[in-house]
């Protein structure tokens, strides 16, 4: 082989390795983000303490693998069960009052509720890093060819397929889809024409939440679990959200895959930089599209 | 028939040069207090002067003009470096110029991140802002050569004040010039917030499309307020930078912005008092706080923010207002 043709296979070798990672990356960014979308698309509200959800999901199923020794399997489960369960008195005290309230507002309460949790999860948990054992099939890498890909993030690209297929089928295939796009629609009209929709935000929600800890458990690989988890991609999420467009689950997947991707590129080729780059793309992408993506204009 | 002379009352700017000059004698003596009672927290003190100009400056855009932002912090540290760069490469390091420099930076900092955040409305507003530190924040890491990178900008060795007064161990100095420059700017500002501008802003923030049809330009009245807000951010940066002599990348980070944020909304927004008491019970807490446990104290700031959300969205000031005039009001 040429020298040209080594350098060619080198850099097909890194865009598609790139690739891979960012793929996965975005999928775990898309997992825990996409309840956000739902609940600032569909309640309108903005929820920076989701982040802090998916943290507690992350701390439950590590509780349960590492403490009590259970498969993984059980771990998601009761992750995702345990999570929903702490989120919906929460959601009943002080969600449920900051509903149509301006931005700051739903900004500072739920600053002030991921302070609270990151602090309690600090003082039941402790400061230092919690794993998540994987059951043997998850670890090791699986050669896809090109490079080998470490098999859990094989296994959060196929969740986070399976969950955006769920949700579009859950969205548009079904009766539950219907009443929930009303509600977005026209909340008022919706519950004048008998639709429940006090109950289709509190079934939202918990949805929401439930797939934030899914997020957080597949994801304690990529982004690992410890109390400022909440606060460190804070950020992250509303941001990919907004980029994407509160409520639309492709814009959501879009967004995911281009910022996870920015996000990588940026990591691989110019590590110095941080993420300078996914915040510049932010910049242009958000004063292009002032409602993300695939949002609606208010 | 007698002629009956009508005292004329007091106008707008008579009437709150009593109130500005009643505040500025509370300050003073708060300061006063202050330096006799904890001789040995200068230091502390000193920042929180620093950050009371943060707040300040966050005040006039939230409070005033109605604009949410999350990355205010981008101006003070603008301000911070800006001085932190002329004090340790260039060598300018009288006090005083220091000042003015940091103040210019933050200034420039604040129209320019003015037109950014601008663009969106809401939350794609909040979004732009949060983008805009991070960048800033970022860049000030990747630029280490001049800013230290996460190591810290060192070496700023202000000149004594005027020549004659050094900048000590106690920190005595610095605090002097800081309480002097807080009353500065609560002057300036409060004259600037009466002035027919501060009132154009306090109508955008009320009702934007009234005033655009009353024909005033909404945009650029914002960006002027940004840039003044600017200005003030960045006195607070170069203020901590000659105080601490040292410039962190923290002066640059979300996280500050969402604890000036925090302090205002505490405080009180709107008015420029809530600005000053929301950082210094913060602020002090946070000192007594952090030092036992700082997950403690993240705790409590979050307890802290949803009763305020909830029970007192008008922060300290607020509740004391209605307080008081619950009091006048019940007789």
């Amino acid at each position: 082989m040429t020298e040209d043709g080594q350098g060619e296979a080198f850099a097909l070798q890194t865009v598609l390795s790139i690739a891979a990672d960012a793929l996965a990356y975005g999928m775990v960014l898309f997992v825990i983000s996409i309840g956000l979308s739902v609940t600032m698309g569909l309640m309108k509200v903005v929820n920076l303490a989701h982040g802090a959800f998916a943290m507690i999901g992350g701390y439950i199923a590590s509780y349960v693998t590492q403490q009590m020794g259970l498969h993984f399997g059980v771990a998601v489960i009761a992750a995702v069960m345990g999570t929903v369960l702490i989120a919906v008195p929460i959601e009943r005290l002080l969600y449920r009052r900051i509903y149509g309230a301006p931005e700051l507002t739903q900004v500072l309460m739920s600053i002030g509720i991921t302070f609270a949790i990151i602090g309690i999860a600090n003082f039941l948990m402790g400061p230092t890093l919690k794993t998540i054992t994987l059951p043997a099939e998850l670890q090791g890498p699986v050669d896809i060819g090109f490079r080998a890909i470490a098999a859990h993030k094989l296994f959060v690209v196929v969740v986070g397929l399976v969950v955006a297929g769920g949700l579009w089928f859950l969205i548009e295939r079904t009766r539950f889809g219907v009443k929930l796009r009303a509600s977005v629609d026209d909340a008022a009209m919706a519950g004048a024409l008998g639709i429940r929709t006090k109950w289709i935000y509190a079934v939202s929600f918990a949805l929401a939440i439930g797939l934030a800890a899914l997020g957080g458990v597949v994801g304690a690989q990529l982004l690992p679990i410890e109390p400022y988890y909440a606060l460190r991609y804070m950020v992250t999420f509303l941001v990919v959200v907004s980029v994407g467009g509160a409520g639309s689950i492709l814009g959501a997947l879009i967004s995911c895959l281009l910022l996870g991707a920015v996000e990588t590129t940026g990591r691989y080729l110019m590590p110095e930089y941080g993420e300078f780059f996914f915040y510049l793309a932010v910049i242009a992408i958000v004063c292009v599209f002032p409602n993300g993506l695939l949002g609606r204009a208010k | 028939m007698t002629d009956v002379q009508l005292k004329p009352s007091p106008g707008l700017w008579q009437r709150s040069a009593k109130t500005d000059f009643i505040a500025v004698l509370v300050i003073a003596t708060v300061a006063i207090g202050l330096y006799f009672v904890f001789p040995s927290s200068l230091a502390l003190l000193t920042r929180i002067v620093a950050i009371m100009l943060l707040v300040l400056s966050l005040d006039l855009v939230t409070g005033f003009a109605g604009v949410a932002t999350l990355g205010h912090a981008a101006l003070f540290g603008a301000g911070a470096y800006a001085a932190g760069i002329a004090a340790a490469k260039f060598g300018l390091t009288d006090p005083l110029l220091m000042l003015a420099i940091g103040s210019v930076a933050g200034m420039v900092a604040g129209a320019l991140s003015s037109l950014v955040i601008l663009r969106g409305h809401g939350l794609s507003q909040l979004v732009l802002s949060i983008a805009v530190v991070q960048l800033a924040h970022e860049g000030a890491n990747k630029l280490s050569d001049w800013t230290g990178g996460s190591d810290g900008l060192s070496g700023i060795m202000p000149a004594p004040l005027l020549g004659l007064f050094r900048f000590d161990l106690w920190g005595r100095t610095a605090y002097i010039l800081a309480v002097l420059l807080l009353i500065l700017v609560f002057l300036a500002l409060r004259v600037i917030v009466r002035s027919p501008f501060g009132m154009l802003c306090r109508g955008i923030k009320q009702d934007p499309v009234r005033v655009r049809a009353m024909g005033a330009p909404v945009y650029w009245t914002l960006v002027q307020m940004y840039a003044i807000s600017g200005a003030v951010a960045g006195l607070g940066g170069a203020l901590s930078a000659i105080a601490t002599k040292v410039v962190g990348l923290d002066s640059l980070s979300f996280n500050l912005s969402a604890e000036a944020l925090v302090m205002l909304v505490l405080g009180g927004a709107g008015n420029l008092l809530g600005a000053m008491i929301g950082t210094l019970v913060f602020v002090w807490f946070e000192d007594l706080v952090s030092a036992i446990n700082p997950f403690h104290w993240l705790t409590i700031v979050g307890a802290l923010l949803i009763l305020v959300v909830l029970f007192a969205p008008k922060g300290l000031t607020g509740a004391a207002a209605s307080l008081l005039a619950r009091l006048r009001g019940g007789r």
